[in-house]
């Protein structure tokens, strides 16, 4: 089928907001925005194995915006890491699916974040690590373009960098969006491109929900040249869900019943759709 | 290296990472301080498993945690200041909490940096370090135990907090039969009347005072606690009942390190009347370590006198 990944990234979304809809919390505005890209990752790009998530020399992800964990949750238990049901249980007491990714507990998670700008230094230790052991994995991370305004990663771009991580690729969820309003506003982190050029980063941007593209760039990224590679992603915050699309205010917030059953109504058509295609 | 030679535990720290780079596949990172940390003698003999972060202690430790995810031992090393201090929620949420294997070992550790002043001085690395759910302490007391500590860090699966001093210090322990126990604190010399315990550069001072009072008719039994965390309290409770009364010592604030620990421990098992030695919640200055010392009451004389307190309360 023609629309196979896309309709996973559609069900992961379903499994997102089901999740954050029963713990009554969590962050479905930037879950929905990465879901594409992971989709991607998982299901065409990654070198991965749900019955042995801990393959010696498996590709690894990081989410470093730790707070999108129900996007990842969605696209893992899509991939066959744990049944899908699991994700309904998404913050409860005597879940293991943590608010945050827990690698200690979670089948498929490769690193515990949630405190923001860590994410990606620990990717850059993997990185790091393939390159010691002269192995080939890849390690992919998704960075938020709010979460950019920590100095950490900008640490974490200078090393990448100056030890030559061509086996790093990175994202920038650009959806323009942080709790406290619009990035331009809050503390600009604009020109993305332009810093990670400085930072001797390849940079490539594209449409975050245009599948060739994010192909198109993940294939580019994985061709060597001694630089990491930063792809930035231009997103819609809340994408798949419309009154949740491009608002601040769905950053953190769990929908009400009436606005669960309309985010499931407009996604299960949207997978009704695509399965027609 | 014979009894009373003078040798800072960063330099042992140094030796025994080359020395164990061997036999294991140990990766050691600093933050632009190598010739200070003394990670340089690593660097020399094993430089493709040396990284240097720059001056981004943040990152090297969540670099340290991305490595031991894919199965290496790490060493993350920096002053303590900016190890347990700046990189505490690094080493708190990327390390501790998924339980990675990475060691930090931290060194310039307490008063005895000394002209550097307060801004590098770390009293409340133990303290901070403490707090982690799962965190090994161990702060060792000279050359040997140093290297033995490194080792036993090594050996041991999980995050681990090393403390290192600056300031050359005696050694006080016999190679020939001296062995480390992770978690297990050490009697170095019996006593009836009152308990010391120390840890770290303040061992040799709580020998010291055990002569002091001795001419005073008081007997004082002296314990090395080198694991801070697990604690020994099942020593510390036998010796409190032994002794009935306790004083410790450690060139860290008073609140948070050692003196804390052992608090914590007596009040729960078998409360005796206690002192605790150390920096009395303030900062440090600039100044010659012997005399910061002086000025801190990180003394021998200043030990005995709190013995003296200690005995003085009992009922």
């Amino acid at each position: 089928m023609k629309n196979t990944t896309k309709i996973h990234a559609y069900k992961a979304r379903k499994h997102a907001i089901t999740g954050i809809f029963n713990a009554a919390s969590g962050h479905p505005g930037g879950s929905l925005s990465i879901a594409d890209i992971l989709a991607v990752l998982y299901f065409e790009k990654m070198n991965i194995d749900p019955k042995n998530p801990k393959m010696a020399d498996r590709d690894r992800f990081v989410l470093s915006k730790g707070h999108c964990a129900p996007a990842l949750y969605g696209i893992l238990a899509e991939r066959g890491f744990f049944p899908t049901e699991q994700c309904e249980t998404l913050r409860k007491i005597d879940s293991i699916m943590q608010g945050h990714p827990d690698m200690k507990n979670i089948p498929g998670i490769d690193m515990s974040t949630g405190s923001l700008g860590q994410g990606i230094s620990a990717a850059c230790g993997m990185a790091l690590s393939a390159k010691l052991d002269k192995k080939d994995f890849k390690v992919y991370t998704i960075l938020g373009d709010g979460e950019i305004e920590e100095g950490q990663v900008w640490e974490a771009a200078m090393f990448a960098a100056h030890y030559k991580l061509d086996n790093l690729i990175a994202f920038v969820d650009n959806n323009g969006l942080q709790i406290d309003g619009d990035i331009a506003e809050v503390m600009s982190s604009y020109p993305i491109d332009k810093k990670f050029e400085a930072f001797n980063w390849n940079v490539i941007t594209i449409d975050a929900h245009d599948y060739d593209q994010i192909r198109a760039a993940i294939d580019k990224a994985l061709v060597p040249n001694g630089k990491p590679t930063m792809i930035i992603a231009k997103s819609i915050k809340g994408k798949g869900v419309s009154y949740m699309e491009n608002q601040a205010s769905w950053h953190g917030n769990a929908p009400k019943a009436e606005q669960y059953e309309q985010a499931i109504k407009e996604l299960d058509a949207k997978i009704a759709e695509l399965t027609q295609e | 290296m014979a009894i009373g030679e003078k040798i800072a535990t960063r330099e042992s720290y140094g030796m025994a990472l080359s020395e164990l780079g061997e036999k294991y596949d140990i990766v050691v990172m600093d933050a632009d301080l190598s010739k200070s940390t003394k990670t340089d003698t690593f660097k020399k003999k094993f430089p493709e498993r040396f990284i240097n972060t720059g001056i981004a202690e943040g990152n090297m430790i969540n670099v340290a945690a991305g490595l031991a995810s894919t199965g290496k031992i790490v060493f993350a090393s920096s002053f303590a200041m900016f190890a347990a201090g700046r990189a505490f929620e690094q080493i708190r949420n990327g390390v501790a909490y998924p339980h990675l294997n990475v060691k930090i070992g931290a060194t310039h550790a307490g008063i005895s940096v000394g002209e550097d002043g307060a801004t590098h001085q770390c009293l409340e690395d133990i303290g901070i370090m403490r707090t982690i759910p799962g965190m090994v302490i161990i702060n060792p007391a000279d050359h040997y135990e140093a290297m033995a500590a490194v080792e036993a860090a090594v050996k041991y699966d999980g995050p681990v907090y090393l403390r290192f001093g600056r300031l050359a210090v005696p050694q006080i322990f016999d190679e020939t039969n001296y062995k480390f126990e992770l978690g297990k604190g050490v009697v170095l010399e019996e006593g009836k009347d009152a308990t010391i315990i120390a840890t770290g550069l303040m061992v040799p001072y709580a020998l010291e005072a055990r002569e002091l009072l001795k001419k005073d008719g008081i007997d004082a039994e002296v314990i090395n606690i080198h694991t801070i965390k697990p604690i020994d309290s099942e020593l510390i409770e036998k010796t409190a009942r032994k002794t009935g009364a306790i004083v410790t010592a450690e060139e860290h604030n008073v609140n948070g390190g050692l003196g804390s620990a052992v608090a914590e421990v007596l009040c729960e098992t078998y409360p005796v009347p206690m002192m605790r030695v150390g920096t009395q919640d303030v900062f440090g200055k600039s100044g010659k370590p012997a005399d910061l010392f002086k000025e801190y009451g990180l003394t021998a004389e200043n030990i005995a006198e709190n013995v003296k307190k200690a005995i003085s309360l009992k009922k």
